[in-house]
């Protein structure tokens, strides 16, 4: 146990040296951790409830108010301060996101794994359960099942079903991608060995298969999280996300219906547009590299590789 | 040869489907024993069903094989009668494998100690600590040295690979290796130290082994009997002296001459093929063509459209094997050919 300790501490800071290197990917973790940060702490970082109005001197809610001393982002129409439910709203936001794009990640995984290891009839089955879900257009099918969820009057917070409906339906490209892998993995001969030691199907895919699959599905996770909140954004702009949570699909919702551009109320609808692109860019970002960086074939021992050429190349030269 | 085998394969018939519906008959009748101790060669050509063979008996073929007919006894269980769940409790504790390629045959993100503890836990055969020794005394007997035990298989060299899986095969002591060509793909040098290794272990646990090998001076030096196998059929059957020194089958002449062979003596032996071919000062003979391809296997004896001996009814019949022993020897030598058969005839 002490020994494992050790030597993920080890991994962990070798990753750290490779990952500090490389620009976009501290930029994307920056991002994403400022939101993360923000989401966390919003109660210290907001000078405001996000549902509170702001009063002038005469008692009067300060409506559209451009940003202020008072109100940083300006208001909405109702007098409550921008800045408060921006911060407060990235706590919905990435909740949402986070949660869906897991339940996402679980699902495609599962899949993915049962239909690339077990194949055949399991294969097909899974396969053509992840073509019909490919095939429907998602945001229709989203709003019809969100908006018929609610109409079933379930007592559920509208926020889990916006998660289970995003996390439902996002798993198929994240299921075809592990599939391949496993596809290919299982073939591989050290496969075949854990069967001659009389290895299950149940001991293989957890000693053999996942782990070789984990790098993977780590990045995909990070990248399904910034579709999750991109899809969350969309919905509550539609007016399917929690009235009462101030999201930023929410607050652009409320934006439009309020007039703010008609207005020239820039403080109300500029925001949260900026908010969802911080996080979503983040998370694209910090995807991307962690694919690049953790994918099996660009790894240890190629680097090593390399770094051994050096070391001759060098003692050559001297 | 004394005692209830160990292993007896009979009559094993494999097929592996290919697209649009054709069959390929990988192995058609295979049949040998193996006793306690024993070590017993497969030879042939790449194709001919050596892996095949092995994969059938631990009933380990890919999903498009499957065993169309005959028996595998292990200690006198029949193999094909238990059910996978039995079947498992069989794999490694009682034959394991030497992969071919232990680089392709090792997880590469598995370190090699816990690679080879892997077997022995998921067999249950003792708590995780008495485990942890067993595989520093493993490692020990294959020669690898201790601070490399928690290395990955991409830290290793090809020999050292090969010996940790020769390691990892003896993980639950099992009573059968199987050897699928151990020594493939390693240099000279490390080939006999692999081989030595190998020897080295069956003397001092006493187990049998089966030994996949293109190469016939390793047959030479460690088999007790000789499989050589053509087409995925025997071809020719005995002790590897009766095989080596009187081969029976054209086939087996052929390859023994176009094998060269600096360990037997250079004293001109009458009857030996080889010899005679170089004392002609020739260059080693080729068999020319291929092997057969399985789906399009040729009519009669595989071999034949190879043979410098065909005969008409080569090309029709399929020869069956006999045994060509001398009759007080006690030991049983067989070939499949008409040659032979004929020979037998006009003897009577």
């Amino acid at each position: 146990m002490n020994e494992n300790w050790t030597l993920f501490k080890r991994n962990l800071r070798d990753f750290w040296q490779t990952f500090r290197r490389n620009k976009l990917g501290l930029l994307g973790g920056f991002l994403v951790l400022t939101a993360i940060l923000a989401a966390t702490f919003a109660p210290l970082l907001s000078p405001y409830k996000p549902t509170e109005v702001i009063r002038d001197a005469n008692g009067r809610g300060l409506t559209f108010a451009p940003p202020s001393i008072h109100a940083p982002l300006g208001t909405d129409d109702a007098g409550r301060d921008i800045w408060s439910q921006l911060i407060y709203g990235a706590r919905i936001s990435l909740s949402v996101g986070f949660l869906a794009g897991f339940i996402a990640m679980f699902v495609g995984s599962l899949f993915g794994i049962l239909a690339g290891y077990f194949g055949g009839r399991v294969d097909n089955l899974l396969m053509r359960v992840t073509d019909v879900l490919l095939v429907i257009p998602d945001l229709p099918l989203m709003l019809v099942l969100v908006a018929t969820l609610r109409q079933m009057d379930l007592h559920i917070s509208p926020l889990v079903v916006l998660i289970a409906v995003i996390g439902l339906l996002y798993w198929t490209s994240t299921a075809r991608l592990i599939r391949s892998q496993v596809l290919t993995i299982k073939e591989r001969q050290f496969v075949a060995r854990s069967r001659a030691i009389g290895a299950g199907h149940g001991h293989i895919i957890r000693r053999h298969i996942l782990p070789q699959i984990m790098p993977l599905i780590v990045a995909n996770t990070v990248l399904i999280i910034s579709t999750a909140i991109l899809v969350e954004s969309g919905l509550a702009f539609l007016g399917l996300g929690d009235p009462t949570q101030p999201s930023w699909g929410a607050m652009l919702n409320f934006a439009f219906d309020r007039s703010a551009v008609t207005n020239g109320a820039w403080w109300f609808y500029l925001p949260p547009g900026f908010a969802i692109v911080w996080v979503t860019l983040g998370c694209v970002l910090l995807g991307n590299v962690l694919e690049e960086m953790l994918n099996p074939r660009l790894t240890a021992h190629h680097l090593e590789g390399n770094q051994n050429m050096i070391a001759i190349k060098k003692q050559g030269d001297e | 040869m004394t005692g209830q085998p160990l292993l007896s394969v009979r009559q094993l018939t494999t097929e592996f489907q290919l697209a649009d519906k054709q069959v390929a008959r990988a192995l058609e009748d295979v049949s040998f024993d193996v006793l306690p101790g024993q070590t017993i060669g497969l030879v042939g050509e790449s194709g001919c069903g050596k892996t095949t063979t092995l994969m059938s008996i631990m009933r380990l073929l890919p999903a498009s094989g499957r065993i169309v007919a005959g028996h595998v006894y292990f200690k006198g269980t029949d193999l094909f009668a238990l059910s996978e769940r039995e079947m498992r409790l069989h794999r490694w504790k009682d034959m394991s494998i030497v992969f071919q390629g232990a680089m392709n045959a090792l997880n590469p993100v598995m370190k090699i100690d816990d690679q080879i503890r892997e077997a022995i836990l998921l067999h249950n055969l003792m708590p995780r600590e008495a485990a942890e020794k067993r595989v520093g005394e493993l490692l020990e007997t294959v020669g690898i040295p201790h601070a490399r035990r928690d290395q990955y298989p991409h830290q290793y060299s090809g020999g050292m690979r090969q010996r940790g899986m020769i390691a990892m095969a003896l993980a639950c002591s099992p009573d059968l290796l199987f050897a699928d060509e151990p020594t493939t793909a390693l240099d000279v040098m490390i080939q006999a130290q692999v081989l030595e290794l190998l020897k080295q272990i069956q003397k001092n646990l006493g187990l049998a082994i089966v030994l996949v090998t293109h190469d016939l001076g390793v047959i030479a030096e460690m088999c007790d009997a000789v499989v050589v196998m053509y087409g995925g059929k025997v071809a020719e059957y005995g002790p590897a002296e009766l095989v080596y020194n009187q081969p029976q089958h054209p086939y087996t002449q052929r390859l023994l001459e176009s094998f060269p062979d600096l360990s037997r003596s250079i004293e001109p032996s009458a009857g030996s093929p080889r010899r005679d071919a170089l004392s002609e000062g020739q260059d080693l003979a080729t068999i020319p063509g291929t092997p057969p391809r399985l789906n399009a296997l040729p009519p009669g004896c595989r071999f034949s459209p190879r043979c410098h001996k065909s005969m008409e009814i080569c090309t029709r019949v399929g020869p069956d094997l006999v045994d060509m022993a001398a009759p007080d020897s006690g030991a049983r030598h067989l070939a499949a050919c008409h040659l032979l058969t004929g020979m037998e005839i006009t003897d009577l």
